[in-house]
């Protein structure tokens, strides 16, 4: 039987790394298909979903990156009992190297006191990397490559909110979600998923966001109360008609995802990771089948 | 749909109104922060200096009724010393809202390259110049690249790749109108216009 942590994973992660930058997932497309079918004839923003449409071909034919900003490296790696994470996290940086010289990603690891850019996206916890001990056999890896336009328009709401007038309950969140999407405007390179957490710590919280992220947009939440605010706010974020890049248009967020954590009973947060429409995430299983060793991207 | 060419005159700039959706073609360079904050300080607020003469006279016909992009390429560098475009979608314009101005009455700009719009200050250069911004985008950094044809030449590489002033003919590159010469901005009217949407919705 094989063991993972004999094995080197670096080219493996370099592929799933290729096909996050220049393959979007076929919800994402589906999804911008139908919105720039919505959209009135000769408008700015059908305009902007035609060529978004052509890029995204584009980019798969010639795997090239789908946006400049290849933005930060998210890796959220599931593994059995006794694998290395420490070996991973070396595999992980090696590919983030190896994916940056074959240019399916930009060099964007920029020293914060000097701005040197270290040229290969490595640095001081560069890439993002979380671990989590799982029971199954096999590893599995998702990615995200969040960019920076959309980063920048994310936010971090206490309730309650007087401005907002949101109270410590899901009406609040209901309120907050609506004003970031309304605050980003098209800066964020709309339309956007939004993914959104409530509860945890300032930290947590962030961290809970982006992972909503990963959930494909049919994906309905198990909790009914949550599955309809999810509902409500695709709807009534789309009625503020801010549209694609912000040209004015009937679609500005394609999915709302939401998650909820334990909190103190004295803090209630809302985080809302807002991504833009080049919602770049791959997923990845690795198994040991005897001495074999099979990768799956997805 | 309309395809203009640069240089662009003053009157095809106030012939175009927002929400136009226009395809350019021609010669233009890029520039972000970086270069912009090397412009105002070399060329525009301070006395040119004999060694920043040339690269002034340079930009000041290239720029002309020209079109600066607000894009931090990617870039592949060839054997043969030559450079070609892999990845270059817009970056976000405001940042250089501080600059902008008064690069575009230096040079006689007709037109900026971007995302997200700029402010009250440049809305107000394009009506003085005339000039408009013109939206890229976002993201749609494959497309772009591919009518991006010539790679010209680099100038300030030593500023890094994002940051230099590639000089590129482009074929067809698609934009939209988002601030005119007539004082007008879909940004601005859009956010009013949601505005008052949010504000029935959390009443």
């Amino acid at each position: 039987m094989g063991d993972f942590n004999q094995i080197n994973l670096t080219d493996a992660f370099v592929e799933l790394i290729r096909r996050a930058a220049t393959q979007l997932p076929a919800d994402m497309e589906n999804a911008l298909n139908k919105a720039q079918e919505r959209e009135d004839e000769g408008s700015a923003a059908k305009g902007a979903f035609e060529t978004i449409l052509k890029n995204v071909a584009m980019a798969r034919q010639h795997s090239t990156p789908i946006c400049q900003d290849t933005g930060t490296p998210i890796f959220e790696v599931k593994h059995p009992l006794g694998v290395s994470t420490r070996k991973l996290a070396d595999h992980i940086r090696a590919a983030a190297a190896l994916a940056t010289e074959r240019n399916y990603l930009r060099p964007n690891a920029v020293d914060s006191l000097t701005g040197e850019n270290s040229g290969d996206n490595t640095g001081e916890d560069f890439p993002t990397m979380h671990f989590h001990e799982w029971d199954n056999a096999h590893i599995h890896v998702d990615v995200l490559l969040k960019g920076g336009g959309c980063e920048n328009v994310s936010a971090q709401y206490k309730l309650p909110d007087a401005r907002l007038k949101g109270g410590r309950d899901l009406d609040g969140v209901r309120r907050v979600v609506l004003d970031s999407v309304m605050q980003a405007q098209g800066k964020g390179c709309a339309p956007a998923v939004l993914g959104v957490a409530v509860g945890g710590d300032r930290g947590s919280s962030y961290i809970k966001s982006k992972q909503q992220l990963f959930r494909k947009l049919e994906d309905t939440n198990e909790n009914e109360e949550l599955a309809a605010l999810e509902d409500r706010l695709y709807e009534e974020t789309n009625e503020l008609g801010i549209g694609p890049m912000g040209f004015g248009g009937k679609t500005s967020v394609l999915g709302v995802k939401i998650g909820t954590m334990h909190r103190l009973p004295a803090s209630y947060f809302v985080s809302v990771a807002y991504m833009c429409w080049a919602n770049r995430r791959a997923h990845m299983d690795v198994r040991l089948n005897g001495e074999e060793v099979e990768v799956q991207y997805a | 749909m309309r395809r203009v060419t640069i240089p662009i005159s003053d009157e095809d700039i106030r012939s175009l109104k927002v929400g136009d959706i226009v395809y350019l073609n021609g010669v233009m360079m890029t520039g972000r922060d970086a270069a912009h904050k090397f412009m105002i300080e070399h060329f525009i607020r301070n006395e040119v200096q004999p060694e920043d003469a040339a690269l002034h006279e340079e930009l000041k016909t290239l720029l002309d009724g020209g079109v600066i992009y607000h894009c931090g390429p990617v870039e592949k560098f060839h054997d043969d010393g030559s450079y070609s475009f892999v990845a270059a979608g817009p970056t976000t314009s405001i940042r250089e809202e501080v600059y902008q101005p008064e690069v575009i009455a230096h040079f006689n700009l007709k037109g900026v390259i971007g995302k997200g719009g700029m402010g009250a200050n440049t809305l107000q250069a394009c009506q003085d110049q005339p000039a408009v911004y013109f939206h890229a985008v976002g993201g749609a950094a494959s497309l772009i690249a591919q009518a991006v044809k010539e790679v010209i030449k680099v100038n300030k590489l030593e500023l890094g790749v994002p940051e230099a002033m590639w000089v590129i003919r482009v074929e067809d590159f698609p934009v939209v109108v988002t601030m005119d010469s007539h004082g007008d901005s879909i940004h601005e009217q859009v956010e009013a216009r949601s505005r008052e949407k949010f504000a029935e919705l959390i009443a």
